[in-house]
């Protein structure tokens, strides 16, 4: 496999923007940084031997291209449209979240910074970074919120296996909003040694460019394979968004391909209509947290409220200010769904195709378990995969009252 | 045209003394203790006082603010009750020039030209924006201009000389130079490293210069007073007010600040 570098969009502009939204609202100690990590990706981003160097990792040690595989069974019980699956779930450690890890190492490294932290809600990006910080001999911290280090024990272990410090989170909802909160703490304090690793396409600018970039390889994979196999483009492109680095890593390969719709699904927890959901772009709107204007859960004043959502990694009550800016502007449709119909896509890939997925992307295969069936045959839909569930097998079996 | 907030510290140091900003979080520790608190510590004698308006998510802070900010939003503080609080303290005839010190989402919901107004009105004399720094602060310094308040900017170790000239361009009040690199609290020892910043800052601006993050006694304020014209005191105050049982909040505050003076 060899990277070339992701083709220069006309978002973020030069402030981070993307449209009104995104932009570095931070504490001034932390401007430096960013400015600094702005400048080391710039060069990157021009210098083939980074390139190089990151497409190496993703071949020999994440085990990239990922497969794009024809869910025949999944299509024929659907009895409608056909579904493509792009495999993240195959990647090494698990997800994607090892795609913008190996990115972001690489540039730490260039920064000439050794100490790397990072926040995480599932587990799923603490684990991919305390794999590359192993892979690289960084040290590595990793604030996870107690809430999640209770209901995702088994990659607390991963991390702690890998070498890393796991920092539990007890402020606020401590979950994933609070770890972030935390991580940032720790990045002010520890600015001239530390590169954060932001996991999602979230936080004040370049993050949402960076993690966008970096993920992009999911997109231009996927893409040339639909061609390749499928011999066209898909019809939607579908991926589950909480903070939204794998679906923008998704939507980042067809953006330009005006024939393929581009379909976000947030988590609606136990309703949309409940106060108990992580239904960003759904539900909230406009304001900022951890450095960046988008959607936002937030009370009649201002105050971030707590998001829920049976999956730890869609439980964020931000969203990506990239997809807020194609939520405005059309370019891709949001939609929900809740609990009880993420557990039913889980069970549905489990049945059909003996693939144990994510809960995250569980919520997009509920999504096109209801809406598949109302298309033709002759329609394709690119589902991407983004974990698989073994992290989750605890939560699933709770929720039935089964203990394992 | 004289600015309530400047003329407090230059009065201040004329006297020959280093200004002394406490800051307190609006509502903490009980609902109705901030008015209390504030005659207190302007009876004790500080300069100026930043009221902290509680937000969900404060990142720049340590833990003791961070609690304080967690409970006051338990006791129900809104925007509207920062707003009360201040005109209550404006009511008692406590003149020290006050500030907001919050982040920029609440203000941002409320609309940021009728928060401004809202802070006038109230009789708080400027804001302080923990999570905005100069590169995003178009919008809330014109609603400032408008409004007749303050804006005041915080800059850091890190920041840049061209940060520095941008912030001060459309500093009014005082400038506030954070003292070392890390969130808000309460600190054994004060870094060296912000007497090169103050100077830097000084390089751009003839306004007030105070010092912040991690001071803690009077040791702290009197070799801050060497090279910046005041202290800013929150997460020692806060330890201090909540050391004894809440009642005797205003009493520990003021307790506390005169021995910030020895």
């Amino acid at each position: 496999m060899t990277l070339s570098p992701p083709i220069q969009r006309d978002v973020p502009d030069a402030l981070g923007r993307f449209g009104r939204y995104g932009g570095q609202f931070v504490p001034e100690t932390l401007m430096a940084a960013l400015a600094e990590l702005e400048e080391a990706y710039s060069a990157a981003r021009e210098d083939s031997t980074f390139w190089d160097e990151l497409s190496n990792l993703l071949t020999d040690y994440v085990g990239r291209p990922t497969p794009l595989y024809h869910a025949a069974n999944l299509s024929q019980k659907l009895g409608g449209a056909q579904i493509w699956i792009k495999r993240e779930d195959l990647a090494h450690t698990g997800a994607h979240k090892i795609n913008n890890a190996m990115g972001q190492i690489l540039l730490a490294k260039r920064l000439g910074k050794n100490r790397i932290i990072a926040e995480t809600g599932a587990g799923q990006h603490g684990v991919a970074t305390a794999t590359a910080c192993a892979m690289m001999g960084l040290e590595c911290i990793v604030y996870m919120g107690e809430e999640d280090i209770h209901r995702q024990a088994p990659n607390v272990y991963r991390m702690k296996l890998l070498g890393a410090t796991v920092e539990p989170v007890l402020s606020g909802s401590r979950t994933l909003k609070d770890a972030i909160n935390e991580a940032i703490r720790d990045w002010v304090t520890n600015v001239q040694t530390t590169h954060y690793l932001i996991g999602s396409a979230v936080g004040p600018h370049p993050y949402p460019m960076l993690v966008r970039d970096f993920q992009n390889v999911i997109g231009k994979e996927a893409r040339a394979q639909c061609l390749d196999q499928i011999g066209r483009l898909p019809d939607y492109a579908v991926a589950c968004v909480g903070g939204g680095s794998n679906a923008i890593g998704l939507f980042s390969g067809f953006v330009d391909d005006e024939s393929v719709g581009l379909i976000g699904v947030e988590a609606a927890g136990d309703g949309v209509d409940t106060d108990r959901h992580s239904a960003t772009i759904t539900k909230g709107r406009p304001g900022v947290l951890h450095g960046a204007m988008s959607y936002l859960l937030q009370d009649e004043w201002g105050q971030v409220t707590e998001a829920h959502s049976v999956s730890a990694g869609l439980d964020y009550p931000g969203v990506g200010p990239e997809h807020s800016y194609f939520h405005d502007i059309e370019r891709a449709k949001y939609v929900a769904i809740d609990d009880t119909g993420a557990l039913d896509g889980f069970d549905l890939l489990c049945l059909t195709e003996g693939i144990i997925p994510a809960l995250e992307p569980s919520h997009a295969l509920a999504y096109i378990k209801d809406w598949a069936p109302n298309l033709d045959s002759s329609t394709v839909i690119l589902l991407l995969l983004s974990g698989r569930g073994d992290k989750d097998l605890e939560t699933v079996a709770t929720q039935r009252g089964i203990e394992i | 045209m004289s600015n309530p907030i400047q003329d407090a510290f230059n009065r201040a140091n004329s006297d020959g003394r280093t200004a002394i900003v406490p800051f307190v979080t609006i509502g903490h520790p009980q609902v109705d203790s901030t008015p209390d608190v504030v005659q207190a510590l302007a009876d004790a004698g500080a300069d100026a006082i930043e009221l902290g308006m509680p937000f969900s998510d404060p990142l720049a802070e340590g833990p003791v603010i961070q609690k304080s900010s967690f409970q006051a939003l338990q006791n129900g503080i809104t925007p509207e009750a920062c707003f009360q609080n201040a005109a209550e303290i404006r009511k008692r005839g406590i003149e020290t020039p006050l500030v907001f010190m919050g982040y920029y989402n609440p203000m941002l919901q409320f609309g940021l030209d009728e928060f401004c107004a809202r802070t006038r009105d109230a009789g708080v004399d400027g804001i302080i924006a923990a999570d905005l720094p100069a590169a995003e602060a178009g919008p809330l310094i014109q609603a400032c201009e408008k409004a007749n308040i303050s804006l005041v900017p915080l800059l850091a170790l890190t920041s840049t000389d061209e940060t520095i000239a941008q912030a001060c361009k459309h500093a009014s009040g005082f400038v506030y130079c954070v003292s070392l690199l890390g969130v808000t609290g309460a600190r054994s020892a004060m870094s060296r490293q912000v007497e090169a910043l103050v100077a830097r800052v000084r390089n751009h601006t003839e306004l007030p210069i105070a010092v912040g993050f991690g001071i803690s006694n009077a040791e702290h304020v009197q070799s801050v007073g060497d090279f910046a014209d005041g202290a800013v005191i929150g997460s020692a105050l806060i330890n201090h007010i909540q050391a004894d049982i809440s009642a005797n909040a205003p009493a520990n505050a003021a307790k506390f600040l005169q021995s910030l003076r020895k």
